[in-house]
């Protein structure tokens, strides 16, 4: 494998993507007609890319294993989705929102892709608005913003607390339109099992009919990921519950690199666990850190009901140690900040394992109509979960799996390391570095589907056509196909005595407990030995009833756990490799005397991209120097 | 506590189903429905049984996947929930519990109390969007939008494409989903321009997937998780009569 090309283009930042649109190689719209490309997914990454490239011509077929395009797991987003208008006034620009996601991931992620990233924000938001969304407004009709954290302006575009599912249908709804006009073919309940290379690129997929079992074959001249993150490696995560990493581990088999896996962020403020059946934790959006106060109380173990608490008696822990940014300090601080209060004994709730977050100030200054106007469907949503009116009393919340900035390593093209196979939104790993700023993912997903991949795929896409149209009946689907039934085949006749589920929840544990919000070398060591352990018990002991000719929800289940047991190996290589603590990777031997991440630039200043190198093999690693050109790499302070 | 389920089985859309009984006594009310059904199904895959088929995905009521019928209601006994949201505080020890798929024939069965909602995806095919292709956007700011429309469009914007509406009308007729979005779309400056033709084709669209007739029984509304009001018809056949006349 040659040494990493990000391909970054010549020039100063500011001009980088303005210099490579003029350059970018162009397919003639005839010959578009004639290339087919596929895109696993229909997130704000899947459905914003197929519907651009439908546009411009290309023939595009998606994927999704939902009944419906529409229920992506993007439609859970809820805060926002940030946008470099400056409506505010409040001097925001392209570089202050580059600079913000650049410091909040800890100085880890590539400085060009980050700045195009926010460069095409504000065409996010135009085109979202243009299709509908009824984003936030003023009396006077014009959009609104908020405040997310690690930041100091007011920038974060909304819908409500559900930003999310008003920009998934909005995707959707240009999906539609395409969908209608015969430019994309939409492939529901289908499952990406495999990847397809012929020559060394990336030409097709093979799918399993989730209804009837059937295997598929799928050819295309490219090959998008949008597949989404993998944060339900935990297990209990806010993700929804079929989120998983199977489609980017498939392509990392075949060749493609898989960069940071261990960067997984941990989520502040979603509801605690609060018993052993559950299936998932749910998210209160940041958006709520504007106006809800962190507090634990001063004195150990205190069972006064919170409102009975008075004010001197009562911490307000992320003001006291983060002065400038108090309550909205970035997600991996606000974090370990709660679960270092919960571990020395301050934590509330039944478990402990919980703090406070109060409206009550914003309440009295605001009035319930004004809250309930900004938050009203989460205050409800907490209501229904925990039968508690966070209006009367505060919030329970504790940190929770959310997101992973790793994933599958992209140049500045948004390619992977095989030809022809792009990876974009969440399954990439390109725009956050060690930490994602909240409603940066949204942005970034639906900035690369609608306003650079369609530029980047046509500089590949003008050296394929001469290339006829794929058959699918080439010596490498049969082998990817066989390949892909001989593994079911495995997994169903094993027929042990435990579930997929039952192995999941025990591999979520191991990584929650030592490859969590703070690891260290033995935890980590101890985590591998676990993982090692539990994955040959799987192999050995696991039950898949039904057959694969049939909707069996229990054999995809296990095949995504399977894939689990073996990036769960990746991701502790990854965390033991990388000795430093920066952003959401919290080595406790990496910490300043009063307990905040130390960076070690000296020796870590790269991204990790690994390479599957065969079964029993260690990956390798492949570092990508990061070069700051435009940024001063400083100590992330956000006191 | 305990509980007796008595559950739609159909191994397939061809396949004739029918309700079978289960006794679950571990049964917390800890749980939510859905993951009550979670723990009922690990019991039956060990026992060597095939464990009982049902969609969800988000499970905090946002995407729309889960859906049942509880006791002759869609969602359960509770208002302005989906199933996900649905806990088994709801219930009373040794209470019999009725599960069941979405009954509406635009909607067949696949496999136990999973449904094909694709009809859905086929009317919003038919215009149920704004044309305006990647890149053509003006400034946001260059369309102005009164905050009341944009908060009246917000309303209607909510649905969550479940089918409820559908599961709980007699004539299994889906103008409260049609109507979500003719609203959202109508009520903004952007969605005028097509408004005409967006209604004309999902209504038709509707019809000719075979969704009923409204007669105005309200029951769509009532069962409703995202409670999307009945004004959002009014406001579907008002478009829809001025879409014909002119
Ligand atoms: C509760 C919650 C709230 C959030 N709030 C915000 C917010 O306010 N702002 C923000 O910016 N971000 C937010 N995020 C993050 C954001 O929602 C996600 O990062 C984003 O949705 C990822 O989108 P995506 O398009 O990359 O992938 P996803 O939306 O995860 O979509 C993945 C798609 O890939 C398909 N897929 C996956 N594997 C396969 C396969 N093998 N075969 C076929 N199809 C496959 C799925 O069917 C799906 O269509 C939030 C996340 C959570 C969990
Ligand atoms: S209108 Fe209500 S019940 Fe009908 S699909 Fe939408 S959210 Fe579901
Ligand atoms: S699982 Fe998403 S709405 Fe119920």
């Amino acid at each position: 494998m040659a040494i990493l090309d990000a391909k970054i283009p010549e020039g100063s930042l500011a001009e980088k993507w303005t210099h490579y649109k003029n350059s970018v190689k162009l397919v003639n719209p005839a010959n578009k007609k004639k290339l087919d490309i596929i895109v696993v997914g229909t997130g704000a990454a899947g459905s914003s890319a197929a519907s651009a490239l439908g546009e411009l011509g290309y023939n595009v077929k998606v994927f999704c294993y939902q009944d419906s395009p529409r229920r992506a797991h993007a439609i859970a987003s809820q805060g926002g989705i940030n946008a470099t208008k400056n409506y505010q006034n409040d001097g925001d620009s392209v570089y202050r929102l580059f600079y913000d996601m650049i410091k909040g991931g800890d100085f880890r992620a590539r400085e060009a892709n980050v700045y195009r990233a926010a460069e095409v924000s504000s065409q996010v938001i135009d085109h979202y608005t243009a299709l509908g969304v009824p984003f936030a407004r003023d009396y006077g009709g014009s959009l609104t913003n908020r405040s997310f954290g690690g930041v100091q302006v007011s920038r974060t575009f909304y819908a409500k607390g559900q930003t999310g599912q008003q920009c998934m249908l909005a995707s959707y709804s240009s999906l539609n339109r395409q969908i209608s006009k015969g430019t994309v073919t939409m492939f529901s309940r289908r499952e990406m099992l495999d990847l397809v290379l012929v020559d060394g690129k990336a030409r097709g997929i093979i799918t399993r009919n989730l209804i009837t079992g059937e295997l598929e074959r799928h050819s295309a001249h490219a090959v998008v990921l949008a597949s989404g993150g993998y944060g339900t490696i935990y297990y209990l995560s806010t993700l929804a519950i079929q989120s998983n990493g199977s489609a980017a581990w498939k392509a990392h088999l075949k060749g493609a690199l898989f960069a940071n896996p261990s960067f997984a962020q941990i989520h502040p403020t979603s509801i605690p666990q609060l018993n052993e059946y559950q299936s998932k934790l749910t998210l209160m959006s940041e958006s709520l850190r504007n106006d809800g106060r962190i507090w634990v109380p001063k004195e150990k173990n205190d069972k006064r009901h919170p409102n009975d608490i008075p004010e001197e008696d009562r911490d307000y822990y992320l003001e006291r140690r983060y002065p400038a940014y108090g309550n909205l300090v970035p997600r991996d601080v606000g974090s370990r900040a709660a679960k270092e209060r919960c571990d020395a004994g301050y934590g509330v709730g039944p478990t402990g394992l919980a703090v406070y977050m109060d409206f009550r100030d914003a309440i009295k200054k605001q009035g319930d109509k004004t809250i309930e106007a900004k938050y009203g469907n989460l205050f409800q949503l907490y209501d229904t979960i925990t039968g508690i009116n966070p209006y009367k009393e505060p919030m329970q919340i504790y940190p929770s799996a959310h997101y992973t900035m790793g994933g599958l390593w992209v140049d500045y093209n948004l390619m992977t390391t095989i030809p022809g196979l792009y990876a974009i939104g969440e399954a990439n790993f390109a725009d956050h570095g060690a930490n994602r700023l909240g409603a940066a993912s949204l942005m970034q997903c639906s900035g690369d589907g609608y306003f650079i991949l369609p530029f980047t795929i046509s500089d590949y896409m003008a050296d394929q056509i001469k290339t006829p149209r794929i058959p699918v009946n080439l010596k490498e689907f049969d082998e990817a196909e066989e390949n892909v039934r001989k593994r079911l085949e495995k997994l169903i006749s094993i027929n042990g005595t435990q579930t997929s589920t039952f192995f999941h929840k025990k591999l979520g544990k191991i990584m929650w407990d030592y490859c969590g919000m703070v690891r260290n070398e033995e935890g980590l060591k101890k985590a591998a030995e676990l993982v090692k352990e539990l994955k040959h018990e799987f192999w050995t002991d696991l039950k898949v009833p039904g057959n694969l000719n049939e909707l069996n929800q229990e054999i995809e289940k296990a095949g995504r756990v399977s894939d689990f047991f073996d990036l769960a190996g990746l991701l502790i290589s990854d965390a033991l490799n990388r000795k430093e603590s920066c952003g959401a990777h919290f080595r406790e031997e990496s910490q300043t005397p009063d307990g905040e991440a130390q960076r070690n630039d000296d020796e870590y200043l790269y991204v990790a991209a690994w390479e599957f190198k065969g079964e029993e093999r260690p990956h390798q690693l492949h570092k990508e120097k990061l070069k700051f050109e435009e940024v001063e790499v400083q100590v992330r302070s956000y006191k | 506590m305990k509980v007796r389920l008595k559950i739609w089985r159909q191994e397939n859309a061809k396949a004739k189903g029918a309700f079978v009984t289960y006794d679950f006594e571990e049964v917390s009310t800890e749980m939510s429905f859905l993951e009550m059904l979670d723990a009922l199904n690990q019991k039956l895959i060990k026992k060597g049984d095939s464990p009982i088929a049902f969609d969800s995905d988000c499970r905090e009521g946002i995407c729309g996947s889960c859906g049942l019928y509880i006791n002759g209601r869609p969602n359960g006994p509770e208002k302005g929930i989906s199933t996900c949201q649905l806990s088994m505080r709801a219930f009373k020890d040794g209470d019999t519990i009725y599960v069941e798929p979405w009954r509406a024939k635009p909607f067949p069965v696949i496999k136990d109390l999973i449904v094909d909602r694709s009809a859905f995806d086929k009317i919003l095919h038919a215009c149920g969007f704004i044309s305006v292709n990647t890149g053509s956007a003006p400034d946001g700011n260059s369309i102005l939008v009164p905050k009341e429309y944009s908060d009246l469009a917000f309303d209607s914007s909510v649905c969550i494409g479940c089918g409820a509406c559908v599961a709980a009308c007699k004539n299994a007729s889906a103008m409260l989903f049609v109507s979500a979005k003719v609203s959202h779309l109508a009520l903004l400056p952007q969605g005028r321009p097509e408004a005409r033709e967006r209604v004309k084709n999902m209504v038709m669209e509707m019809d000719r997937l075979g969704f009923g007739n409204c007669t105005n029984t309200g029951a769509c509304e009532a069962e409703c998780p995202k409670e999307i009001n009945l004004t959002n018809i009014a406001r579907l056949n008002r478009e829809y009569f001025t879409a014909k006349i002119l």
